[in-house]
């Protein structure tokens, strides 16, 4: 697999506040990546350094094998991006919002290429409009519009679903979904919702506090073998008593006990409790790292 | 790129609605002088003239289009920075403030060519602001007033200027007034790296504008160092086109202050907008 980005022992200091300790990670090409993270975790001030928005303190950036702070332009070239939300010329139409951030891309701003963009992302028809009457949906598509004009081979979303209502956040998963199989992009995602990553990435990486928590496979990460199991009792003293040598065992509340099983253990253990005149009025699953992130994003 | 961007910039700044307040402001100021000047010109200018009648007599006339261009350039290249810098003062700070610088600069040209591409679209701007003013004063003050010679109040006395030898000057004088507009748009251009708003850059520049013109005029000796060193002294030197014979060394003077502040602002823009986070 060829890694087409590189972040190594990556760090950005304000002053004496530390936006990004250590953060690693690495994209393939042909990727659907999520980065994740809790809000503040620092994927906002990675993002930027990736784009030369900001410089990085200390660390290595190398992108398509080369390293951003000596090649910008020419790896700028490769990327197409929204940061946070996209925000355009408001006094502007589309069309040529479109035409004036693909002239910088070296891109064809031909009529007929910008309409043929703009009818890609869905906004056939809306080319003259200005950019203050288009809706936050709206905004994003002609976002992913300009990030793609250029043809780029790279494509990097900063929370693209954010602020958008049910209907818009399936449009835009739609769109990138589009992005890797019709046009084989390779494209890096943030997002604090593991949900949303689970659903359109294959690889993924969780940040937290500036650093790296976990990186991998999305499959693997989340289809552990292992899962947390949340019983509910009002006898979990005596559950607790039980079942005292399974490792891991903790009492959650006056009635919740939670331990971590295999899949096939489940039932296993819920008959030894029911057998021993335990009741159990609820059993839920959770996913280690499901938990793990919900814990941080609560934190 | 440069000139790509320098495309875009003009696309952009065409666009804004705010461009047009000044050409607007522009006709709106210099049909009101001209107005004022034909239904009561005589009575102003005789007060003018009054001191010199006795030892004077002047034939032809004088309140004609030229008279009438030199005077209101003098009113109004007072107020012009203004309409300059509430362009080019929000060149960054207003994509700053809009969110559209983060994705200009991700896009694959330099900070310097994007910084550059601003600069030279305020200057293609300031540049038409002060054709419109010299079309406004020169053009239509001689269509409705007439030719004639051009008599200008000096502090060393009256100076007469043959109606033949008017046009190179007017053309001079506006050349440096543009040499002077040009150092307060790299201004507004350089405060406008440090804000995130539209309005910070703009007021800034007319109060270094303001307070740089109280210590050149103030007639105070501690303040004699430094008066020739600012720029907002030598922002009037256009007027110098109308002297005869010519100060030709007090021109080169201006120029070079003028130019001197020019490179030292915009390498100064360079530096910060290259090094700034962006962080908006």
């Amino acid at each position: 697999m060829e890694k087409i980005v590189e972040i190594n022992h990556l760090v950005k200091n304000y002053g004496k506040f530390k936006a990004v300790k250590d953060v690693n990670f690495h994209v393939n090409r042909g990727d659907v990546y999520g980065f994740l993270g809790p809000n503040g975790a620092g994927k906002s001030t990675t993002i930027r350094c990736m784009l030369s928005l900001i410089k990085p303190s200390s660390g290595s950036i190398q992108i398509f094998g080369k390293e951003l702070s000596q090649n910008r332009n020419e790896i700028l070239s490769k990327i197409g991006c929204i940061v946070e939300k996209p925000d355009f010329y408001k006094y502007l139409s589309a069309e040529k919002n479109l035409e004036i951030f693909g002239r910088i891309s070296g891109a064809d701003v031909s009529k007929k290429n910008c309409h043929k963009i703009l009818d890609f992302v869905g906004l056939a028809g809306r080319e003259k409009d200005k950019v203050s009457g288009f809706s936050h949906g709206m905004k994003q598509r002609l976002g992913i519009a300009q990030a793609l004009i250029h043809n780029p081979e790279l494509i990097v979303l900063d929370e693209p679903t954010t602020g958008l209502d049910p209907q818009g956040i399936i449009d835009i998963r739609h769109l990138i979904l589009r992005l890797k199989n019709e046009q084989n992009k390779t494209v890096l995602l943030s997002s604090h919702i593991l949900s949303e990553i689970e659903l359109i990435a294959n690889r993924m990486v969780i940040i937290n506090k500036g650093m790296t928590v976990v990186e991998g496979d999305v499959k693997e990460l989340l289809n552990q073998d292992e899962l947390i199991v949340v019983f509910e009792t009002p006898q979990v003293q005596q559950a607790l008593s039980l079942l005292s040598n399974i490792k891991g065992i903790e009492k959650l509340s006056d009635n919740q006990f939670q331990l971590v099983l295999a899949k096939n253990e489940i039932a296993q253990i819920n008959a030894q409790l029911v057998n021993n005149g335990i009741e159990i009025s609820g059993i839920e699953t959770k996913r280690k790292l499901e938990d793990y992130f919900l814990k941080l994003i609560q934190s | 790129m440069l000139l790509k961007n320098t495309y875009n910039e003009l696309i952009k700044i065409a666009a804004k609605p705010r461009t047009y307040i000044s050409f607007i402001a522009i006709t709106v100021l210099v049909g009101i002088i001209l107005f004022a000047m034909k239904v009561d010109g005589p009575s102003y200018i005789s007060f003018i003239t009054a001191s010199f009648e006795q030892t004077l007599a002047f034939e032809g006339t004088i309140m004609n289009g030229h008279l009438m261009a030199f005077i209101i350039l003098q009113m109004l290249i007072v107020q012009i920075p203004l309409l300059v810098a509430l362009v080019t003062g929000d060149l960054i700070s207003g994509e700053a403030a809009m969110g559209s610088i983060r994705m200009l600069l991700t896009k694959p040209i330099s900070r310097t060519q994007i910084l550059l591409s601003k600069y030279f679209a305020g200057l293609i701007y300031t540049f038409f602001i002060l054709l419109w003013l010299g079309f406004m004063s020169v053009v239509v003050g001689k269509w409705m007033f007439g030719l004639g010679d051009l008599i200008v109040l000096n502090s060393d006395g009256l100076v007469i200027v043959g109606g033949n030898d008017i046009n190179w000057r007017f053309l001079g004088g506006f050349a440096v007034a543009f040499f002077a507009l040009t150092t307060v748009a790299t201004l507004s251009l350089l405060l406008s790296c440090f804000s995130e708003n539209s309005i910070g850059p703009i007021v800034s520049t007319m109060s270094i504008i303001i307070l740089f013109t109280i210590i050149g005029t103030l007639d105070v000796p501690v303040f004699d160092n430094i008066r020739p060193f600012l720029f907002t002294t030598h922002m009037a030197a256009w007027r110098s086109f109308f002297d005869d014979p010519l100060p030709v060394a007090d021109i080169k003077q201006s120029l070079l202050v003028l130019f001197t502040h020019i490179v030292v602002f915009l390498s100064i823009a360079l530096y910060k907008f290259n090094k700034k986070d962006i962080l908006s």
